[in-house]
C-alpha cells in the first residue's frame, strides 16, 4: 500500500508544483488589468470637460488597482456590448455599474457586490401620477433604458397597464418626457439626478415614489466587477482590495465626493 | 387490405401531428432564449417592419411618379427644385433624416398645440414619414433616369401621331419607362427593407428593435441576430421573387423569341 502510495504522492506533488507555477503565470499576466466602462453613466464614469475620466466607479476602480500595485487602463464600450466584449478578451474585466444577476452570472464572475443604487419614478410637474393606484395608470406611456434592471422592472411589474417605450439612452428618454411623447420614465435614480434636476424649485420634473430597491430577483444583490470565469484569482484579488478600502475610510472618502446618500452595502 | 392501409395512415398522420408539436416544445424547452415571449416580440418586429416597408415604399412610389415627370422637364424652375430634393435626401444618411424628424421636430415651440401633434407623437409617423421621404427620392431618381433613356425612335413616332405631351407621357414613355426601372426599383425595395433596420432608434419594436431586445436581455448576440438575419433573407427572397415574376411578365417582349 505504502509503495502504491508514494508515486501518486510524487505525481499529486508535481501537479501541484505545476498548478502553483500557472497560477503564478495567470497573476503576472494581470500585472496590467483592462477595465471595460461604458461612458458617459455620471456619476458614475464620465469625462471632465477637458477629456480625462472621472466619476466614482473611475476613482474606486483606480483606488483598488493603486491597492494591488497593478496598472489599470479604461477601455470604453458601449453598454449594449460590454459582457461580448469582456469574453472576447477585449479588457480584463468590467466597472461599470453592472447589477449582479443570475442571467448575467450565467455568463461573467461577479466581485462581491461593491455598491447599490435605489430606481425611482420621475414625470413632468404638468403630471398629476400616482404610482399606487394602478387603475390610473391604464394607458399612459413609459420611456426606460433598454435592457436596463429598470426596463425589466417595468416590464415584469406594468408591461400590462403601461405602455412602454424603449431607447438607447437616458438624454433619448428626457427629450420625449420634455416633448410630451411620454408621461413618466423609470430611472435610476443616480442616473436621473445627473441627467435632470428633480425637485427643485426651477426644476420640471418631480420623484412621485419612494426609492425603489426591491424585489431582489430584479434589482439584484447590487452592483460588481465582473470577470470571465476562468479569472477566479483575479476577482479574489479585487474582493481583497475592496473590503479593505471600505475599513481604511478610501471607499467614503471617494463615495462623499459623489453622492448626498449612502451606496453602501 | 386497402381500409386497413387507411386507417394506418390517418393513425400515423395523427402522430406525426403530435411529432411535430413534441418536437416544437422540444426545441423550445432546450433553450432560454427562444421562448414564446421572445418570439411573440420577433413576429410583433415582423408585423411593424412589414408595415413600416410596405406603406413607406407605397407612398414613395405615388410621390415618385410626379416628382420624376417634373424632375425631366426641361423648364429649370420645375426641375431644380426637385432636384435639390432628391440631392438632400440622397446626400445625407437615413439616420440623420430619422433623427430630425422624430427628436429634431419636439423642438419646434407649439408644435404640441398642432394638430400634426398626435400624429408625431407615436414613432412610427416620424419613422414612415423619413422612409417614405428618403426612399421618395431614390425612387424619383430611377424613373428619371428611365424617362431619359426613352428611345428617341418611340418619342418621334408619337409626335408623327399628333400626340400630346401628357398623352404620349401617359401612353408612351411611362408605360416603357417603368418597365425599364423594374430591376433597379426591385433594389430599391430590398435596400429599403434593409434600411428600415434603424427604425428601432426611436423606440419602434420592429424586427432589429426585437433582436436587440433580445440580445440585451440574454447577452447571446449569436442567437437574437442570427435568427433575425434570417427571417431579413426569408423577406428578401420574397421581395427577389416578386420582381422576377414581374419582369418575366411586363419584360417578355424584351426576351429573344423561342424559334
Amino acid at each position: 500500500m505504502r509503495n502504491a502510495t508514494l508515486p501518486f504522492a510524487a505525481i499529486l506533488a508535481v501537479g501541484f508544483t505545476t498548478s502553483l507555477v500557472t497560477t503564478n503565470a495567470v497573476a503576472r499576466d494581470y500585472d496590467e488589468v483592462r477595465l471595460g466602462v461604458d461612458i458617459p453613466y455620471e456619476p458614475f464614469m464620465y469625462r471632465e470637460a477637458d477629456g480625462t475620466l472621472t466619476g466614482f466607479e473611475i476613482e474606486l476602480g483606480d483606488a483598488v488597482c493603486a491597492y494591488l500595485d497593478i496598472s489599470c487602463t479604461w477601455v470604453e464600450q458601449d453598454w449594449d456590448g460590454i459582457i461580448p466584449g469582456l469574453l472576447a478578451r477585449n479588457y480584463d474585466a468590467i466597472m461599470s455599474s453592472m447589477a449582479i444577476t443570475d442571467e448575467r452570472a450565467q455568463r461573467v464572475l461577479f466581485s462581491e457586490p461593491y455598491y447599490t443604487t435605489p430606481s425611482a419614478w420621475i414625470t413632468t410637474h404638468e403630471h398629476d401620477i400616482d404610482i399606487e393606484d394602478r387603475a390610473s395608470l391604464e394607458g399612459l406611456t413609459v420611456g426606460v433604458q433598454r435592457a436596463t434592471l429598470q426596463d425589466n422592472y417595468v416590464t415584469e411589474l406594468y408591461g400590462d397597464v403601461l405602455e412602454i417605450r424603449r431607447y438607447t439612452g437616458v438624454d433619448d428618454v428626457v427629450t420625449d418626457l420634455l416633448a410630451g411623447r411620454l408621461d413618466l420614465t423609470f430611472m435610476d435614480y443616480p442616473i436621473a439626478e445627473a441627467a435632470i434636476e428633480i425637485d427643485t424649485p426651477e426644476s420640471q420634473f418631480q420623484r412621485i415614489s419612494d426609492f425603489i430597491k426591491e424585489p431582489e430577483h430584479i434589482f439584484g444583490k447590487g452592483v460588481g466587477v465582473a470577470f470571465r470565469p476562468r479569472d477566479e484569482a483575479l476577482a479574489e484579488r479585487f474582493n481583497e482590495a475592496l473590503s479593505a478600502l471600505k475599513e481604511d475610510g478610501t471607499y467614503d472618502e471617494i463615495m462623499n465626493r459623489y453622492f448626498n446618500y449612502d451606496v453602501r452595502l | 387490405m386497402r381500409g386497413y392501409k387507411n386507417v394506418t395512415t390517418s393513425a400515423l398522420g395523427g402522430s406525426e401531428m403530435l411529432d411535430i408539436s413534441a418536437w416544437f416544445n422540444d426545441l423550445l424547452a432546450g433553450n432560454l432564449i427562444f421562448t414564446p415571449t421572445t418570439l411573440g416580440y420577433y413576429w410583433e418586429g415582423l408585423v411593424t417592419t412589414s408595415q413600416l416597408v410596405f406603406l413607406s415604399l407605397l407612398a414613395g412610389l405615388v410621390l415618385a411618379v410626379p416628382l420624376a415627370i417634373m424632375r425631366s422637364s426641361k423648364r429649370k424652375w420645375i426641375s431644380l427644385p426637385v432636384y435639390f430634393y432628391t440631392y438632400v435626401f440622397r446626400g445625407t444618411p437615413l439616420l440623420i433624416q430619422l433623427y430630425i424628424i422624430y427628436y429634431g421636430v419636439v423642438f419646434i415651440d407649439g408644435i404640441q398645440q398642432t394638430f400634426l401633434w398626435p400624429i408625431l407623437r407615436e414613432a412610427f409617423y416620424p419613422a414612415l414619414i423619413a422612409f417614405t421621404l428618403n426612399t421618395a427620392a431614390y425612387t424619383t431618381e430611377i424613373f428619371r433616369g428611365a424617362i431619359k433613356a426613352t428611345a428617341k425612335g418611340e418619342i418621334e413616332a408619337a409626335r408623327a401621331y399628333g400626340m400630346s405631351q401628357s398623352l404620349m407621357m401617359r401612353r408612351i414613355i411611362l408605360p416603357s419607362a417603368f418597365r425599364r426601372a423594374l430591376p433597379a426599383y426591385g433594389n430599391e425595395v430590398i435596400f429599403m427593407l434593409h434600411a428600415s433596420a434603424i427604425a428601432s432608434v426611436v423606440t419602434l419594436m420592429d424586427l432589429t428593435g426585437a433582436a436587440r431586445f433580445v440580445y440585451a436581455r440574454f447577452y447571446a448576440p449569436f442567437e437574437a441576430f442570427l435568427f433575425v438575419a434570417a427571417i431579413y433573407l426569408c423577406l428578401t427572397f420574397a421581395i427577389l421573387y416578386f420582381f422576377r415574376f414581374l419582369e418575366k411578365k411586363l419584360l417578355a417582349h424584351l426576351r429573344p423569341q423561342n424559334t
